[in-house]
C-alpha cells in the first residue's frame, strides 16, 4: 500500500509536468487549429534559460534567495513567452491560411531549429549540464511515503499556474476574446477583435507555462540538455490528445492520467513504462474517439 | 524509325535509369565518386521509397500517417530476422543467397501490410488529426515493443545483417516501386483515393466504400515501406529499434511535403535532396542542423506546394489533369458566369 501512494506521488509530479506542457498543445491547436510540434522545445527552453539566470543570480551571491527565485521563474516564463510569440509570427502567421501539412512541417523544421542553435552555440553545445536547486529540499515522511518539499512546491505551484489559466480562460474578457476566436475566427473578427493579438497572446501563455514545466521537470529530474523538449513534447502532445484536444480541462486531465499510468507501468518495466501513453491513447480513441473530454463533431456537406 | 508511343514510354525511363546507374560506376570507376557517396545514394533510394509509400497515404488518398517509421522497422526487422537469425549466409550455398534476400523481402513487405491493415480496420474510421496521432502512437508502440524482445537483440539491436543489398538491387527496386506505384495511382484503386482525398463525402455519394479503400491505401503503402525497411537493414547490416523512432518519421514526412505531396517527382526530389543535404553541410560541423532546417523552413513558407510544387516527369505522368491535388478545387465552382 505504501509503495501504491509512493508510485502515486511520482505519478501527480510527473502529470503535472505533462498537462502544464499539454496545455499549450491544446490552446494552440483549440485556437490556430495546429499541431504545434515545436512545443516540447519551449519546455527546453525554459529549463535551459533558468540554467543560465540562476548562475548569474549566483555569482553574485552565492546563493538565490526566495526573491530570486521567483524572479528567476518569471523572467524565464516571460521570456520563453515571447519566444513563442516570435515563432509565430515568423513561421507560423504567413501559412495560417495553407492546409494544414504545411504548418505542421514547418513546426517540424522550427523544432528542428530550437533544438539545434543553442547546440551549435559554444556556450550551450550539445552536452547536458546539472539543474540548480531552486526549491528547498526537506524529505517528510508519512507513514512510510516519502514526500519532498520540492515536490510539494512543484505541485502547488502548477495546480496554482493551471487555476490561473483557467480563470483567464473562463472569467476574463481575454478569455471570452480566446474562446471566440477558437470557435468562429471570421465572426470574432467582425466583432472587433484583433485576431493576431489573440494569437499571439495563445502562444505567450503555452509557451510560458511550457516553461514553467521545464523548470518544474528540471527540479525533479535535475540534467537539462537541448534534446530534452522532444519525447517530452510528444507525450505531452499524447496527454493533450487523450483528453480531448481543444479542450483546457481536458490537457490537465490527459496530463495527470498519462503521467500516473506511466510511473505505475514504469515499476514494471521501463519500456513498458514508455509505451503505456501510447497504449492508453489508442484504446481511448477507439472507443471516444474525440479524446475523454473533446466533442465530436460531425461533419457537414 | 519512329518508336511507338506507348513504347517510348515504358522503355525509355529504364534506359534512364540504365543510364543514371551506369553514369555513377563511371564516376566510381573514375574515382569521382568514392564508397562514401554510394552509401548516402543507396540511402537516398531507401528513403525514395519511404516517400513513396507516405506519398499513396498522405498525398494520394489524403489521410495522415506520421508513424510511418514503424513500418520501416517491422520490415527491416521481419526480413533481418529471415536472413540473419533463420537462414544465415553461413549456413545456405551461396547460390540461394540472392533468392533468401527476394524473399526476406518479400515476407519483411508482407509482416508490415498485415500490421498495417490490423492497424488500420479500427482506426481508419477516425478522421483527420486523430487518425495521425494514432499512426504515431503505433510508431512508438512498435519500437518500445521491439525493444523489449531478447532474441533480435532487444535495445541493442540487430548486428550483422548481411550487406546483401548493393547499389543496383537499390536502383531496381526504386524503379520497381514507381513503376507499381504509378500504375496503382493510374487505377481504379488510385482513382478512388484521389476521389476520397478531394472530398470524402462526395466520394462516399458516389458509391466508393470509402473505409475499405482507405484501408487498401494504407496496406499497400505499408508493404512497400517494409520492403524499404528491409532493404535498409541489408545496406546498413546493423538494425536498432530506435533508428525508427518518430524522428525518421519526421524525415519522411519533411521529404515529402518539401519536394510535393501527390506527385511521384517530388517524393524522389525530396528524398534525393534532402538526403544529401546533411552531408553536403557536414564541413559546417553543429551548425549543420541548423541550416538544415531554415532551409525547411524558407521552403516550406515560399513553396508552400513543395519543391516540384506540383510538376510531374513525363513519364511518371498520369495525363488527366484533374487527379493533381490542387487541380480541381470542389470549393471553387468553375466558369460560373457562362452558364
Amino acid at each position: 500500500m505504501t509503495t501504491f501512494f509512493q508510485l502515486l506521488i511520482y505519478g501527480l509530479q510527473l502529470g503535472s509536468v505533462y498537462a502544464l506542457l499539454a496545455l499549450g498543445y491544446t490552446m494552440v491547436y483549440g485556437i490556430v487549429g495546429m499541431i504545434n510540434f515545436a512545443h516540447g522545445d519551449f519546455l527546453m527552453i525554459g529549463a535551459l534559460s533558468t540554467v543560465f539566470l540562476a548562475m548569474a543570480f549566483m555569482s553574485t551571491s552565492g546563493t538565490l534567495s526566495a526573491l530570486q527565485v521567483i524572479a528567476i521563474i518569471l523572467i524565464a516564463m516571460i521570456g520563453t513567452g515571447l519566444v513563442g510569440v516570435i515563432v509565430e509570427a515568423v513561421a507560423y502567421k504567413p501559412l495560417r491560411d495553407r492546409p494544414r501539412m504545411t504548418a505542421l512541417i514547418t513546426a517540424v523544421g522550427v523544432s528542428m531549429f530550437l533544438q539545434n542553435f543553442p547546440r551549435a552555440l559554444p556556450f550551450i553545445g550539445p552536452n547536458p549540464r546539472p539543474f540548480p536547486r531552486l526549491f528547498p529540499l526537506i524529505q517528510y515522511n508519512i507513514g512510510g511515503v516519502t514526500i519532498t518539499s520540492t515536490q510539494l512546491i512543484m505541485l502547488f505551484l502548477s495546480l496554482l499556474l493551471m487555476f490561473i489559466l483557467y480563470y483567464v480562460v473562463n472569467k476574463t474578457p481575454l478569455g471570452a476574446q480566446m474562446r471566440a476566436v477558437s470557435m468562429d475566427k471570421d465572426a470574432a473578427l467582425l466583432m472587433g477583435i484583433n485576431i493576431n493579438v489573440i494569437i499571439s497572446m495563445t502562444f505567450f501563455i503555452g509557451a510560458a507555462l511550457a516553461s514553467s514545466s521545464g523548470i518544474f521537470y528540471a527540479s525533479i529530474y535535475p540534467q537539462v540538455d537541448v534534446y530534452m523538449g522532444g519525447w517530452l513534447g510528444t507525450k505531452s502532445f499524447i496527454a493533450a490528445v487523450l483528453g480531448g484536444i481543444g479542450d483546457i480541462r481536458g490537457a490537465m486531465l490527459g496530463g495527470f492520467i498519462l503521467g500516473i499510468s506511466e510511473i505505475f507501468a514504469t515499476s514494471i518495466n521501463s519500456n513498458f513504462g514508455y509505451m503505456i501513453g501510447f497504449i492508453v491513447l489508442i484504446l481511448i480513441l477507439l472507443f471516444k474517439p474525440a479524446g475523454l473530454l473533446g466533442k465530436f463533431s460531425i461533419e457537414k456537406v | 524509325m519512329k518508336i511507338p508511343k506507348h513504347l517510348s514510354k515504358s522503355v525509355l525511363p529504364i534506359i534512364g535509369f540504365a543510364a543514371i546507374y551506369g553514369l555513377i560506376m563511371l564516376l566510381k570507376s573514375f574515382g569521382i565518386a568514392n564508397n562514401y557517396h554510394i552509401q548516402i545514394l543507396m540511402f537516398a533510394g531507401v528513403n525514395i521509397m519511404m516517400t513513396l509509400s507516405l506519398n499513396v497515404v498522405n498525398g494520394f488518398t489524403g489521410q495522415f500517417s506520421i508513424g510511418h517509421a514503424g513500418f520501416m522497422s517491422l520490415g527491416a526487422y521481419g526480413s533481418a530476422i529471415i536472413t540473419t537469425l533463420l537462414l544465415k549466409p553461413s549456413v545456405i550455398p551461396s547460390s540461394m543467397q540472392i533468392p533468401v534476400f527476394l524473399l526476406s523481402l518479400f515476407i519483411g513487405g508482407l509482416v508490415a501490410a498485415l500490421v498495417g491493415f490490423l492497424i488500420g480496420l479500427p482506426t481508419l474510421k477516425l478522421k483527420g488529426d486523430y487518425l495521425a496521432i494514432v499512426t504515431l502512437a503505433f510508431g512508438e508502440i512498435v519500437r518500445a515493443g521491439l525493444r523489449l524482445i531478447e532474441p533480435i537483440g532487444a535495445a541493442r539491436g540487430m548486428i550483422g545483417v548481411p550487406t546483401y543489398a548493393n547499389l543496383a538491387w537499390i536502383f531496381t527496386f526504386v524503379a520497381l516501386t514507381l513503376f507499381v506505384v504509378r500504375n496503382v495511382i493510374y487505377s481504379r484503386y488510385g482513382r478512388a483515393w484521389i476521389a476520397i482525398r478531394d472530398n470524402e463525402i462526395a466520394a462516399e455519394a458516389m458509391g466508393i466504400d470509402t473505409t475499405r479503400y482507405k484501408i487498401i491505401s494504407f496496406t499497400f503503402s505499408a508493404f512497400i515501406a517494409g520492403v524499404a525497411g528491409g532493404l535498409y537493414a541489408h545496406v546498413v547490416s546493423f538494425i536498432q529499434p530506435d533508428t525508427f523512432s518518430f524522428v525518421k518519421s519526421s524525415d519522411l514526412l519533411v521529404f515529402l511535403y518539401a519536394g510535393g505531396s501527390g506527385s511521384l517527382t517530388g517524393s524522389i526530389v525530396g528524398a534525393l535532396l534532402l538526403t544529401a543535404l546533411p552531408e553536403a553541410l557536414r564541413f559546417l560541423a553543429s551548425w549543420r542542423l541548423v541550416i538544415y532546417a531554415l532551409v525547411l523552413i524558407i521552403v516550406m513558407l515560399y513553396r508552400p506546394k513543395g519543391l516540384t510544387g506540383g510538376y510531374e516527369l513525363p513519364f511518371l505522368r498520369i495525363h488527366r489533369k484533374e487527379l493533381y491535388e490542387g487541380a480541381a478545387d470542389p470549393t471553387v465552382p468553375e466558369a460560373e458566369e457562362g452558364e
